[in-house]
């Protein structure tokens, strides 16, 4: 129980630090490496609480996706170079007082829903937490999965294949002066528009027309 | 304190969706920090479902998690699009200029 609470204080005090951080870090590049620390202790902290398909599955789908797209957009666009040439300091002063008013309002109505709210009586402390050993998270989170959510499941997919199709639209762009396939027309051609026989005589050649 | 209960996670969560919320006002040089902070506010959710979900002991949380996973890649993949084009067509991602867009 202590190693719990250690790991939790440990893990969580990276995770605001690093959370702070990505916010107020002026180079974007760092705030993106700090998104990924905040990440990974997260999903540490899911592991450790015993929902480790899910702290697994943050790795892979954050860390390695999200994070790394990121990356890739920061290092794309050339941002570091407008950051130093425009700073607005009056801007920023103004929107930290209204940001940080409406922060500070946002975190007491949360604290107090947290410590004004009545547990209900089925909560149970993490010691008495009734890990199924012979059943694995992934196990009992595809049984659920596969059978009362499945719809909810399909759609997610569906949900992805949009967002990639939109961003594959958006992004795309038709460059000139590219000599590209055209498939339409490949399939369509029949054999009377390619193909001439022709007749040849011995000793002659063929004139080809042009 | 040193028994970890619910109450530990849900004011994990609060704390880094507060800091999700001052990092989009705090933020006005540019928008890549306002979809990162976007992405620690459904963090923050996702580690509110979890913790619930394992302090009640009931798995539809997890579920509900891994469909805001879904929902938080979508949405940063079309977001990073979208400022990717605009960073084509004008040149800067400064939110002060985004203004321009409104019609």
């Amino acid at each position: 129980m202590l190693a719990h609470s250690l790991f939790f204080y440990f893990f969580s005090t990276i995770a605001v630090f690093a959370s702070i951080m990505v916010t107020v870090s002026r180079n974007t590049v760092y705030s993106v490496f700090f998104l990924i620390l905040v990440f990974i202790s997260i999903a540490i902290l899911f592991i450790m609480i015993g929902a480790e398909f899910l702290g697994m599955i943050m790795l892979i789908v954050y860390v390695g996706a999200v994070a790394v797209l990121f990356l890739f957009v920061v290092m794309m666009l050339n941002i570091t170079e407008q950051l130093t040439k425009r700073s607005s300091r009056k801007g920023l002063v103004n929107n930290i007082s209204v940001g940080s008013i409406v922060g500070v309002i946002i975190f007491l109505e949360l604290l107090v829903v947290v410590g004004g709210w009545k547990y209900k009586g089925t909560f149970v402390p993490l010691s008495a937490v009734n890990l199924d050993l012979d059943i694995s998270n992934t196990h009992a989170l595809g049984n659920v999965l596969y059978t009362d959510y499945i719809h909810l499941f399909q759609i997610s997919g569906m949900i992805l294949l949009v967002a990639m199709i939109g961003a594959i639209t958006l992004t795309f762009s038709k460059r000139e002066n590219i000599k590209r396939q055209s498939y339409f027309d490949q399939i369509q051609r029949e054999k009377d528009s390619a193909v001439s026989l022709v007749e040849v005589e011995s000793g002659k050649g063929v004139k080809l027309d042009d | 304190m040193i028994e970890i209960g619910l109450g530990h996670y849900l004011t994990l969560a609060a704390i880094i969706f507060t800091i999700g919320i001052i990092g989009i006002f705090l933020n006005r040089k540019n928008v890549i920090i306002i979809l990162m902070s976007i992405e620690l506010i459904l963090l923050a959710v996702n580690i509110n479902l979890v913790s619930f979900s394992v302090y009640l002991q009931n798995l539809v949380g997890q579920v509900f998690a891994m469909f805001i996973l879904t929902v938080a890649a979508a949405e940063s993949a079309v977001g990073l699009a979208i400022i990717v084009i605009y960073y084509k067509n004008k040149g800067s991602i400064n939110v002060e200029h985004i203004s321009s867009l409104k019609g």
